[in-house]
């Protein structure tokens, strides 16, 4: 197993405040817009520097979608920003309407993605939007795992030219991505090559696998573990060489089992290569109040919990 | 000076155009297409500086949004009559394989058409972004936007009238197509809609009422004189006042004919009282 080191954690929202405030100057078409929640998306820098590419909307998502597909017309790429249940399930209409059916060029960034937004509970937890952005035509998904990948996530879409949803969290998580990796959109990353299982992981749940990783190396398992930072377009032939390989498959994400990364491998696998999968995600469940740390391991999300799936696979092998 | 009697006759042409949409794909909605062909004939052919060469991002030129989608036959025939694509192609409206959809979309690339709209309540919110960007470009040409007033039971037609007073975007023109009808009845019955002009009023828009908008002379004097209040820091709303179905008396001022179409017979007695001005398609 390849070490994988940090020095510090941070959050991934500040990965995307970074990377939006650097797009920003890069690109005089970039502009902001937040439904109220600026210190939270990190957006603060931005709106410092590009006041008048910068609009602040008020606590009204559902116009906050329409005015950014709208800013497009003109060639403006518009970057808005709520928490993640609310640049989804919220909005749904007016992102498939305005945006995704009608090609804006629009990018949905999201924080506060998932069970680690911790205390406020279920009613922030959104568990569901992988699935319904992945669900829209035209729309590419994208779920970074550590501040120095979402920042370059960031940049990435900010030259692509299609709707984008960028799916990010709260916690303060290692970061281990280098700082100068560029951030290629639908290219999975292999983390570390192994013969025995496939691990496909996305966002927090990255670091979770890395960890297992180590852990099923003291057990003499040799886990292939793939970094899917892009659930649509699917890296269908990084998928694929591995599982021709390991034979396995383990997904991990801090999603709902349905709608998410391993449906969507799920799908991916039974049409082209069946094999045996155990998936780590929330099973049907909202969240509730709680540490984030500890709503992990309750859920099921925890670096245990991909080791206990990688064991369980082994033996359906 | 506008030639009204010119717009006029192209207006007589363009509700050909709807009953013959409609009749031809026995779907689609004419009640509220023939209430605002004046507007949109207005629009289009004397009060827009735009071009029929269409380019989405319309800089330099002023834009048009349909937020109540349903009315797409109108919007149709008066972009073919002004040369956006070939007239002939009304005669695909709503079947398959046709650019002409059901409701307004840009998936099949027809040109004129810059957001998919049907789902109610979004124009607005597209509009004012729009509106922005040109803000943003320097661009000094104006968005119009027309929605039906059923549409305003809509949550983010308010959230988007808030925000556009806050942010002083005042290169709009809205326009609400105050029929009075929506599909379960009239508007007063359905969900009333209170006093529209107080509502608009207290989001800090500009008011402008329009009493008979199937007048083609007060409609292009009404968004000229709206034309002379924008820049000044306030968006300017138009309530236009029309007759459902208008042209077509069987049709008129009943929501019976917001979404049916005229049946063979019903078609010829429309036709009856429509002259063809420009051939139809």
């Amino acid at each position: 197993m390849k070490k994988f080191t940090y020095t510090e954690k941070k959050d991934t929202r500040s990965g995307f405040g970074v990377g939006l405030l650097e797009a920003g100057r890069s690109n005089p078409r970039v502009v902001g817009l937040c439904a109220d929640l600026i210190g939270s998306l990190k957006m603060g820098d931005f709106k410092k520097e590009f006041p008048e590419r910068f609009f602040q909307v008020g606590i009204a998502e559902a116009n906050m979608m329409g005015l950014a597909a709208g800013l497009t017309i003109g060639g403006k790429i518009p970057f808005t920003g709520t928490f993640a249940n609310f640049s989804t399930g919220r909005v749904y209409d007016q992102i498939r309407q305005s945006i995704a059916y009608s090609g804006k060029n629009v990018k949905i960034c999201a924080s506060h993605a998932g069970i680690t937004l911790g205390e406020d509970g279920a009613t922030h937890q959104i568990l569901e939007d992988i699935g319904m952005m992945r669900m829209l035509p035209h729309m590419t998904v994208i779920n970074p795992c550590d501040f120095n990948q979402t920042k370059a996530a960031t940049l990435a879409i900010a030259e692509h030219v299609g709707p984008v949803y960028l799916r990010f969290g709260r916690p303060a998580v290692p970061v281990f991505t280098p700082a100068d990796q560029k951030f290629e959109i639908g290219k999975a990353l292999l983390l570390n090559e192994g013969s025995d299982v496939s691990i496909f992981a996305t966002g927090h749940l990255v670091w979770e696998a890395i960890e297992a990783g180590e852990k099923l190396a003291e057990a003499g398992i040799d886990a292939e573990i793939i970094n899917i930072h892009t659930i649509k377009p699917l890296d269908e032939e990084a998928i694929l060489d591995s599982v021709s390989k390991t034979r396995c498959v383990v997904t991990a994400e801090e999603h709902q089992r349905n709608g998410g990364l391993g449906d969507a491998i799920a799908q991916l696998l039974a049409r082209k290569a069946p094999a045996p999968m155990e998936m780590v995600a929330v099973n049907d469940s909202f969240g509730e109040s709680g540490k984030p740390a500890e709503l992990m391991k309750k859920y099921g999300l925890s670096s245990e919990n991909i080791v206990e799936a990688v064991q369980n696979v082994l033996k359906r092998k | 000076m506008p030639d009204i009697n010119k717009l006029k006759q192209i207006a007589s042409q363009v509700r050909r155009d709807i009953v013959r949409m409609v009749h031809g794909v026995q779907s689609g909605h004419p009640g509220g297409s023939l209430g605002c062909t004046e507007f949109l004939v207005a629009l289009y052919f004397e009060l827009m500086e735009h071009r029929s060469e269409f380019n989405m991002d319309g800089q330099g030129e002023d834009l048009f949004f349909l937020s109540n989608g349903h009315i797409s036959p109108v919007w149709y025939s008066v972009l073919a009559r002004s040369g956006y694509f070939p007239v002939e192609e009304l005669a695909t409206f709503r079947k398959i394989n046709s650019r002409l959809q059901g409701h307004p979309a840009t998936e099949e690339g027809l040109p004129g058409i810059r957001v998919a709209s049907g789902s109610l309540g979004q124009g607005l919110s597209v509009a004012l972004g729009a509106a922005l960007s040109k803000k943003l470009n320097n661009d000094d040409k104006l968005i119009y936007s027309l929605h039906g007033d059923g549409e305003l039971q809509e949550g983010q037609i308010w959230e988007a009238a808030m925000f556009a007073a806050h942010h002083k975007v005042d290169n709009i023109i809205s326009v609400v197509d105050w029929n009075g009808q929506q599909i379960d009845g009239p508007t007063l019955e359905v969900m009333h809609l209170g006093d529209l002009r107080a509502k608009w009023e207290a989001f800090g828009w500009e008011v402008i009422d329009l009493p008979d908008g199937n007048d083609m002379e007060a409609v292009v004097n009404s968004v000229r004189y709206a034309q002379t209040l924008t820049g000044k820091g306030k968006p300017i709303l138009i309530l236009m006042v029309t007759a459902m179905g208008k042209g077509v008396d069987f049709m008129e001022g009943t929501h019976k004919w917001h979404g049916i179409a005229p049946n063979d017979e019903q078609l010829e007695q429309a036709l009856a009282q429509l002259e063809e001005t420009l051939g139809d398609y």
